[in-house]
């Protein structure tokens, strides 16, 4: 039973077996516009909540996506790196970008739901 | 975006809204950023077909009267008594050390009466300046008030004949004003054929609504008309070219004839020709990262030991290139096209090539 949370940082993460599948809300990616770039961390990369896991560039300007919680980096999502307009096209689907194994699994109480997330993007 | 606070509304700021513009604050005017078709399928538009550009946050300034050409020719490293009637030409106002105040183009519209275009920016400081220096000239100067629009594109010239424009006959770099009130030059900031016309509020409403029902014209907004720029090696003042940075360094010195400075009778001329005389002590480059990563303007470059060699200018993806590009400025012996340097972003080390300008050939039509 997977669930989907949201960060004030505007990303989403789906949550199912205490594997954690991150990637950026439909919102962020409009704001970004056109994505040319995204680079990708390590399988296998240790990741504390908050660190920039992920640096996406549009043709403007480069933002960082940070990691919403504890963990250890499971896969990430090469197709994002070789197409990056599939982070727009599609951003809560098949642009994903990391998975990741939980450390703590309690830290998601600390998480927004779809409300909450909505609340804030007005 | 946005930051900026008691930011100026284009005129046809509800045309903006009604397309879908998202806005952003550039030099004290809110601009249409992007519209919903996003600054990449923009800029390839603009490329392919017609972009429609609302430009009005620059300046015309309408000059006439029996000083215009002396007072010109004095302000900018310009002979304008030698342009031609309806010649437009790119020129500068410098300071007295050469450093570029701002990047205009002047045309002749007839005899004493020429037009100058600046920069939003500098439009305040330009014309402090133009009316400080004109104490000594007889002529009037009049900032116009006007909607300035740009149409570029390789379909532009096909989009004004079938709306019924005048002026599709001008060649590269000529001007002149085809009603009361306008003022058109083909000419642009993409490197692609295209027009720019300044005119009254009312005649510009009638005449997007022309443009927009071809179903070849698309607005363009100002992260598009970024991207485009920089593909076809043009540069923006305040990054590329500053009141800190001559010509010479510019590699923009193919601006200023020869019998211009041999009379060397502008504001800056004697830095200037000191300057050519000494040689470049930079040189202005166009800079390609070896991966897909944009380096951004700012960003210091090295050597492959560390050594502080230039700084990027302006950087961004070239969405017609299909790379990301950049312009900066490096010392000397790194000039040559293909020399390595090393951009630092983020604490990692990007390397770079040096890349002939422009990205993307200039298509002009040069008639």
């Amino acid at each position: 039973m997977a669930a989907t949370y949201f960060t004030e940082d505007h990303e989403w993460v789906r949550v199912e077996d205490g594997i954690a599948t991150v990637g950026i809300t439909d919102h962020a990616q409009d704001q970004l516009g056109d994505l040319v770039f995204v680079q990708l961390p390590d399988v296998g990369q240790s990741l504390s909540k908050g660190d920039a896991a992920v640096v996406v560039e549009s043709v403007k300007a480069a933002s960082d996506v940070y990691a919403p919680l504890d963990g250890e980096v499971t896969e990430v999502n090469e197709a994002t790196a070789s197409d990056p307009a599939l982070v727009n096209s599609s951003a809560t689907g098949d642009g994903w970008l990391w998975k990741m194994k939980l450390s703590d699994t309690d830290q998601l109480t600390g998480l927004l739901d779809e409300a909450g997330y909505k609340a804030i993007i007005g | 975006m946005g930051a900026e606070k008691n930011l100026k509304s284009l005129p046809l700021d509800d045309l903006h809204k009604a397309a879908g513009a998202r806005f952003g604050g550039f030099a004290g005017w809110s601009m249409p950023i992007t519209y919903p078709l996003g600054v990449m399928k923009e800029h390839l538009h603009t490329r392919e077909k017609a972009g429609l550009f609302d430009i009005s946050h620059m300046q015309l300034f309408d000059i006439a009267g029996p000083g215009t050409a002396a007072l010109l020719s004095h302000i900018c490293p310009l002979d304008a008594d030698a342009l031609a009637t309806g010649q437009s030409k790119y020129t500068f106002f410098l300071n007295e050390q050469a450093g570029i105040l701002d990047d205009l183009i002047v045309t002749r519209l007839g005899g004493d009466h020429f037009m100058v275009v600046a920069n939003a920016g500098n439009a305040a400081a330009d014309e402090a300046h133009l009316r400080d220096v004109a104490k000594g000239f007889d002529c009037r100067i009049n900032a116009l008030d006007r909607v300035f629009l740009a149409i570029q594109g390789p379909q532009a010239v096909d989009v004004l004949r079938v709306a019924g424009v005048p002026g599709t006959e001008l060649a590269f770099m000529h001007g002149f004003e085809p009603k009361p009130g306008w003022f058109m030059s083909r000419s642009g900031y993409t490197g692609e054929d295209g027009f720019e016309i300044g005119l009254p509020a009312d005649d510009a409403r009638e005449l997007v609504t022309a443009l927009l029902a071809d179903e070849r014209v698309a607005w363009v907004g100002l992260a598009a008309r970024d991207s485009l720029r920089l593909e076809a090696g043009l540069c923006l003042h305040g990054h590329d070219i500053t009141p800190e940075i001559d010509p010479v360094d510019a590699g923009l010195t193919w601006a200023i004839s020869k019998p211009v400075r041999e009379k060397a009778g502008f504001i800056g001329a004697k830095a200037l020709l000191d300057k050519i005389t000494k040689g470049a002590a930079r040189k202005r480059v166009g800079l390609k990262p070896d991966s897909r990563q944009p380096v951004r303007s700012d960003s210091i470059l090295v050597d492959i030991h560390g050594n502080v060699v230039g700084v990027v200018t302006s950087g961004g993806f070239g969405p017609s290139a299909g790379f990301p590009v950049a312009m900066g400025y490096v010392g000397k012996d790194f000039g040559p096209i293909g020399t390595q340097v090393f951009a630092e972003v983020r604490g990692n080390r990007i390397a770079l090539h040096v890349h002939s300008l422009p990205f993307t050939p200039h298509r002009y039509h040069k008639g």
